[in-house]
């Protein structure tokens, strides 16, 4: 592919610079009207080494007008920038945060994956009431971590504004990977429009921002998802349509650029800060090692793709051999749009950008519909396209399959005996991929089942059961899984193209606590797009607030997504380790991407105390109330311990 | 409101009351004002298990339960046809929460030449009750004016109103006038994409009476059919201009009054006009 080198001056570049460079570890904040003037010190978003952290960081958030792609735009910032500031500190300190409220609104800042006492976890109603307008709030708390974190407002809508930016934590320890330069990537959603309008109008209309339906030619093909009133191309609920998508506060256009010399080792640090957008990353040409996923390391892993769900964070590393710009491109997960930034030896070269590739589609598999019928060992689900589909691939959704797919409607029909008949389910396929990159993996403790019962398999189908979770959940699926092997709607891994799945997610050092879990808690993913209804169980926050978890107990959480989107959960406070099938080694992580029709468990050490925040992160299901309180309670009389 | 409308609000609501199941009381509380940080309210009764004690200090905010609204001009058109052009309406619209709604639903034709016409407006009150319908109750007002009489009427309703399999956009109501007649209306629309912009639209309405209402030129049985299409371009989700085309026929009795009237009993109409979302 030929490429167009266009050059950029340096006087443009810096005009594009909204400071995010400006590391609060570094220097005293710039005055807003050096800001004003373009000075950034660093490139934007680079991290440079440094010796001394700041005792106290002050951080000022306004509502004000800054200049987003080539609009002025309506934003809430973090001393004047979106992204606000990179937030540097240094395991074993303390940190010590001041807050000041120059809205006319409350505001406040969660630090996202940080484990901190809970009066400090900065969400309002929950650790404490917000900092109101003109007043400053100071956090204090120990650093007990490294890695990749970010934080962000907790107060209505405003992450959608622009509250939010990097917050990364230097390691005490030499890290277990090595690297010459170290950049932030942090992608977001934008839109002009208020949030509040942008929520009002899903409600109105869900299918407002989707511009990717199905028309009347596939009408006939479409018809079952018609008869069930579902919409197969739900694939994000806000869009292309209103997001323009930002890579370090930079749109498409502007091109946020970051250097390297030939022969350097680059980290990249992704941090998903948008309301509603899945990405899938790549950067064509480069192979990248997944070494930390959400600030934890894990057993590094070669990848030519990742898919990013919202509030996550994956740490690669890259080794471009040749002297040339590389595409940084993070598309969409619904295809209508990208996010994208250059990696390149100088300033002002670009590299081709991919084409946007075709919009997936629900297939029946999301609705727990596809008998367990699934060859495909990489552990992709069935790939499908508006174009002729392809009979050999094991697809399920085109009309003609008899199935009896209204929730709750009589299965009588449905020949389980199907089931079996099914391509055997060769567990000796799944997740092995990767054994050559992996280092060293150690088999002995590494059992392809779950490590006790309680959960599926991977991939293997168990009845849902009737619905019991009332009008805000438009039906279920019939059949549920454990999907953490499959990479998700829209991505195929092949031998060619390898796409990061959760099952490869192995944690460098073994876990601490061998405990089975005391307790399973399971927890139902529920919605109704029509009305653009989310909450667990079929209640939302403001009808069923509270879920308990009990101080010292070793926990089971299991989600099953009974909608057939994908939700990103998060838990605040203590981290999630994700029953992949790595036994020892399961990843720790603060948020677990949910599939549709996924059953899938984690397990939580409750070993903190006080109340903390739990959601989905996308923010507008977030807002209709797909939230809970966790209070850790002492365990009830009785119980076993 | 004048007195003789109250009146006859309270008799249709007598009338209606012996039909109606009783309604569940409204969300007990008072909306409040939206700003720009969304209202954290409790809802009647959150779940909150006993033991539960917020931090020191922190008040709880549940979010969920905020208000919503939609108003729809699904119709906003000239209509030309065999008898004298008019200017319709079709107006939806809602305001509450996702559970309970208050809806209002008006439509109404006015003649070009004479500026005689009609108008139906119903206030309802709506409860979603499975996933994808809604029950709803509450009051139709009907006025319709000309140089021979004005006249008007009370009405109680009773209706369902959702989503049909095949995403079949579905309105089912019964009514009954402050003078105890019956009447019943079902409709039924789909929205079937042609491209990403352009949409038709297609709808069927079917009107039905247990007796006969001369006043009004209703007859018992079948009154008429109503099969209409429209095409509209939405230049954005708030603003589509589109074309239509109407066939209706009236039956029965309800044929019989319009020919005494001089009136055909079937009627086409081609219209044009503006589909608005607010």
């Amino acid at each position: 592919m030929k490429e167009r080198y266009t050059a950029i001056s340096r006087r443009q570049l810096l005009k594009l610079a909204t400071g995010f460079g400006v590391s609060v570890g570094l220097h005293p904040l710039l005055q807003r009207s050096a800001r004003a003037t373009g000075v950034a010190s660093p490139m934007l978003g680079e991290l440079l080494p440094i010796d001394r952290y700041p005792n106290q960081i002050d951080l000022k958030v306004f509502q004000e007008q800054i200049k987003i792609g080539d609009r002025q735009s309506n934003a809430i910032t973090v001393n004047g920038t979106v992204p606000g500031p990179v937030i540097r500190l240094k395991e074993g300190q303390i940190a010590k945060i001041n807050v000041s409220n120059e809205l006319d609104s409350e505001t406040s800042i969660h630090w996202h994956g940080l484990i901190l006492p809970a009066t400090m976890d900065g969400v309002p109603g929950i650790s404490f009431n917000g900092i109101k307008p003109k007043t400053t709030f100071s956090y204090e708390f120990p650093v007990n971590q490294n890695g990749t974190y970010w934080y962000h407002s907790h107060s209505g809508l405003q992450e959608q504004q622009g509250h939010f930016g990097a917050l990364i934590i230097d390691s005490l320890q030499p890290e277990p990977f090595s690297y010459n330069r170290d950049y932030v990537v942090m992608l977001s959603d934008w839109t002009e429009e208020d949030p509040h309008q942008v929520l009002s109008n899903l409600k109105k209309v869900s299918t407002f921002y989707n511009y990717q339906q199905r028309t009347i030619a596939h009408f006939s093909e479409d018809a079952d998802w018609a008869r069930m009133r579902m919409d197969p191309t739900d694939i994000a609920d806000v869009t292309g349509a209103t997001y323009t998508y930002l890579m370090n506060g930079m749109a498409p256009a502007n091109n946020w650029t970051a250097l390297f010399k030939q022969g350097e080792k680059v980290r990249l640090r992704f941090i998903n800060a948008s309301a509603m957008t899945y990405f899938d990353v790549r950067i064509p040409g480069l192979k990248m090692t997944v070494v930390q996923a959400d600030g934890q390391n894990v057993q590094p892993v070669s990848v030519d793709e990742f898919r990013i769900a919202v509030a996550e964070t994956y740490d690669v590393i890259v080794e471009p051999e040749e002297s040339k710009p590389y595409s940084i491109f993070a598309e969409t997960m619904d295809r209508s749009g990208y996010a994208r930034g250059t990696l390149s030896p100088q300033m002002g070269l670009v590299a081709a950008i991919p084409p946007l590739r075709t919009r997936p589609l629900r297939t029946m598999a999301d609705m727990g519909m596809d008998h367990g019928s699934h060859g495909d060992h990489g552990g992709h689900g069935p790939k499908q396209q508006d174009k002729p589909i392809d009979h050999k691939s094991p697809q399920m959704d085109h009309g003609g399959h008899g199935m009896q797919a209204m929730p709750n409607a009589n299965h009588a029909e449905h020949n389980m005996s199907e089931m079996n008949s099914s391509p055997a389910m060769d567990h000796s396929g799944h997740d092995m991929h990767n054994m050559d990159t992996a280092p060293a993996m150690d088999h002995s403790g590494h059992d392809m089942r779950q490590m006790d019962d309680g959960g599926a398999d991977l991939g293997e189908a168990v009845p849902h059961g009737p619905d019991h979770h009332g009008v805000g959940n438009a039906g279920v699926p019939m059949m549920v899984k454990n999907r953490l092997h499959e990479p998700g709607i829209g991505l195929e891994s092949t031998p060619d193209h390898k796409v990061l799945v959760y099952t490869d997610l192995r944690s460098l050092e073994p876990g601490s606590d061998g405990r089975s879990p005391d307790r399973e808690l399971e927890l139902h993913l529920t919605g109704n797009m029509e009305r653009y209804m989310w909450s667990f169980d079929g209640k939302k926050y403001s009808e069923s607030p509270i879920l308990q978890f009990y101080y010292g107990e070793r926990l089971r959480l299991t989600f099953v997504n009974d909608t057939m989107m994908e939700h990103p959960i998060h838990l605040h406070g203590m981290w999630m380790e994700i029953d992949n099938g790595a036994g020892a080694y399961k990843p720790r992580k603060h948020v677990l991407n949910v599939k549709p029709a996924e059953k899938c468990s984690v397990e939580v050490n409750v070993d903190v105390t006080g109340n903390w925040a739990f959601h989905c992160h996308l923010l507008y299901h977030m807002e209709a109330g797909m939230m809970r309180t966790v209070a850790i309670v002492e365990r009830p009389m009785g119980e076993q311990s | 409101m004048k007195h003789y409308l109250l009146n006859k609000t309270l008799g249709a609501i007598a009338c209606g009351l012996g039909l109606l199941p009783m309604a569940p009381a409204a969300a007990e509380h008072n909306p409040l004002p939206e700003t720009a940080i969304a209202q954290h309210r409790h809802s009647a009764d959150p779940e909150i298990p006993a033991g539960f004690t917020p931090l020191p200090g922190v008040e709880p905010e549940y979010h969920g339960d905020q208000t919503y609204g939609l108003l729809l001009f699904e119709q906003l058109e000239y209509r030309s046809q065999q008898g004298e052009n008019s200017v319709n309406w079709e107006i939806n619209g809602w305001r509450g929460g996702d559970y309970q709604r208050l809806w209002l639903k008006s439509e109404g034709e006015i003649g070009t030449e004479t500026g005689d016409g009609e108008q139906e407006t119903q206030i309802l009150y709506s409860k979603l009750i499975t996933s994808f319908w809604e029950f709803q109750t509450g009051l139709r007002y009907d006025y319709e004016w000309g140089e021979d009489s004005n006249k008007d009427r009370f009405l109680g309703v009773v209706g369902l109103q959702g989503l049909l399999p095949y995403k079949l956009e579905t309105d089912a109501a019964i009514f009954i006038s402050e003078a105890g007649d019956l009447s019943a209306r079902l409709s039924l629309e789909r929205q079937l994409l042609l491209t990403q912009k352009l949409i038709l639209q297609p709808e069927l309405e079917v009107n039905l009476a247990a007796q006969s209402v001369e006043e009004f030129g209703i007859g018992s049985g079948l009154n008429d059919i109503t099969l209409s299409a429209r095409l509209r371009y939405e230049v954005n989700r708030n603003f589509a201009p589109y074309v239509g085309l109407d066939w209706s026929r009236k039956f029965a009795g309800s044929a019989d009054y319009s020919r005494a009237e001089g009136e055909s009993v079937e009627n086409w109409s081609i219209a044009g006009g503006v589909r608005l979302l607010f």
